[in-house]
């Protein structure tokens, strides 16, 4: 499987039009009450920051094998780094998707 | 004194549980769990919250060996653990995870003894000896204890055991996607491996891929524990899973529809569970097949007084079920829906009434209420909203208390802030003011 190489983390930016898609698509799946556009970049997703819950993980995972063909797995070392916050996620979907 | 076998397959013969895709022997079980119940500090009450299944299941038999009671309390929030610490003031916390923060006097899981001694004799435990309390949440914000002695726990995994053709002769490799603090994977992973039904997996997969990847190293026959929800996202996501030959869900009802699809494409039979905390597993059904539930061995149920009970069996005393259950026959019945202050989230299970108790009990608080809508999406997740009255406070100030406070399957959403709730005179809520609500502050067209 493919993960985040460690200078990835330290991108200078994930693609802007990415984390906007990614907003609307968790904050629509999960039903969240909050607009899109207030999802901080660097805010965590899970737990505190957006206050997502393992369920709302299970379902934004599927999501985003749906439309970006990308699996997510445990054993990825950097899972808590992709769900670290949306720019995280976005950059781990632009390097990995397949559609 | 009548007694049952910490474990019920012959030591030395049988796995119990496989970790990283290695057998783990009865034996070596037995040595863990002695090895374990030697450390165990000198207090009566132990919260196992070990993530990895095979530890708890170590944690659980040491507790057993040194009598001490296995604390299951629906979540592990920062308010739970407080009331915890008041129930038992000599609670301490077994976990796996140097990180946890649980507020209570720790042991760390220890190191597995380098080799397991000679074969010691399989210890008996005390049937009258109390195994476990599991908590349920009460109605007025103080969780309830449901005390679990050794000897019902037993008799109820065996009969579910016979229910699904499992025993010593026919073990099963056992993978579980709940986790075993809660009472069904608790009673399907834990208890039935150590019973005799085959080997837990030590790992609980989190996303499908993982489930698959799981199952395809565990040797057949499989057994899958599972919940709708996990099953779906499983369906929806993975086009041929690994082949299993039986698969057990349970914590919310399942359709049909999803069962025959997860039959057809798991080549498995599909058996549903129902049960809760207070009675344990009392009845299973073939979902894709039939709509009625058979009771398991002994375990028949009633209408009394409007309610549904259930007594017989490994139910210690008579239970009411907190579903609205059809009488067919007092071994066979038809399930309802729930009784209207339950809620149902991903398998746990609270009532308004305590929601609502927690949300009151926020300091800025003035009025407040949570709302379960009636549009349930078969295998998906329904969350609860909630209408606040608390000028002095923001939605997150309110989230945040709120997450201290109850599990965060329960938090709304959405939380909508009002200048006041649609009280009847009375000073009632009714349901359809609530519903009104609801969809004036939808999102998505959802209610």
């Amino acid at each position: 499987m493919a993960s985040i190489p460690l200078s990835a983390q330290f991108a200078p930016s994930a693609d802007p039009v990415l984390m906007q898609e990614l907003a609307g698509l968790i904050t629509a799946e999960l039903n969240l009450d909050v607009p899109p556009g207030d999802i901080a970049p660097e805010a965590p997703l899970y737990g505190e920051g957006l206050g997502l819950d393992s369920i709302d993980i299970l379902e934004l995972a599927l999501v985003v094998s749906r439309r970006y063909g990308v699996r997510l797995r445990s054993d990825h070392e950097d899972n808590t780094v992709i769900f670290g916050s949306l720019s995280n996620l976005a950059r781990f979907i632009a390097q990995n998707r397949t559609k | 004194m009548a007694s049952a076998p910490l474990i019920a397959a012959p030591a030395g013969l049988a796995h119990v549980a496989w970790c990283d895709g290695r057998p783990v022997s009865a034996a070596q079980y037995l040595a863990d769990a002695a090895h374990l119940a030697a450390l165990l500090p000198e207090r009566r009450h132990v919260l196992n919250a070990c993530a990895n299944r095979y530890r708890f299941a170590v944690g659980l038999g040491a507790a057993l060996l040194r009598a001490q009671v296995t604390l299951l309390p629906p979540n592990h929030t920062s308010e739970t653990v407080r009331w915890l610490r008041e129930f038992a003031a000599d609670a301490y916390v077994l976990t796996d995870d140097a990180q946890a923060a649980i507020d209570l006097p720790r042991l760390e899981f220890p190191e597995s003894p380098a080799s397991a001694p000679a074969a010691p004799g399989v210890p008996e435990i005390d049937e009258q000896q109390l195994c476990a309390i599991v908590f349920t949440s009460g109605s007025t914000g103080a969780p309830v204890p449901n005390r679990k002695h050794w000897g019902a726990l037993v008799r109820n995994v065996r009969g579910a055991l016979a229910r699904l053709g499992l025993s010593a002769a026919r073990p099963a490799a056992i993978l579980g996607t709940v986790p075993p603090q809660h009472m069904y994977g608790f009673e399907s992973t834990v208890l039935a491996a150590l019973q005799g039904g085959g080997a837990l997996c030590a790992e609980r997969p989190f996303y499908p891929s993982d489930v698959c990847a799981a199952l395809e190293r565990l040797p057949r026959p499989r057994l899958l524990v599972t919940t709708p929800f996990h099953l779906r996202a499983l369906l929806d996501d993975v086009a041929q899973p690994p082949p299993a030959e039986l698969l057990l869900c349970a914590t919310a009802p399942l359709s049909a529809e999803l069962a025959r699809r997860a039959e057809a494409r798991f080549g498995a039979e599909l058996l549903e569970i129902y049960g809760c905390t207070e009675t344990g597993q009392i009845a299973t059904r073939n979902t894709a097949r039939e709509a009625e539930w058979r009771t398991l061995p002994g375990v028949q149920v009633e209408l009394r007084d409007g309610r549904a009970w259930a007594s017989g069996g490994h139910v210690e005393e008579r239970t009411a079920i907190g579903d609205v259950i059809e009488v067919l026959a007092p071994d066979r019945f038809l399930l309802h829906g729930r009784i209207s202050d339950m809620v149902n989230v991903a398998g746990k299970r609270s009532s308004l009434e305590f929601l609502n108790a927690q949300l009151l009990a926020i300091e800025g608080v003035i009025d407040g209420v949570f709302y379960m809508p009636d549009d349930d999406t078969p295998g998906g997740i329904t969350r609860l909203r909630a209408f606040v009255v608390a000028p002095g406070l923001d939605r997150e100030q309110l989230l945040a208390r709120l997450r201290e406070r109850i599990d965060a399957a329960f938090l709304p959403r959405p939380l909508v802030l009002l200048e006041r709730l649609p009280r009847a005179p009375s000073g009632k809520l009714p349901r359809e003011a609530l519903r009104a609500l609801a969809h004036a502050h939808a999102r998505n067209g959802k209610t």
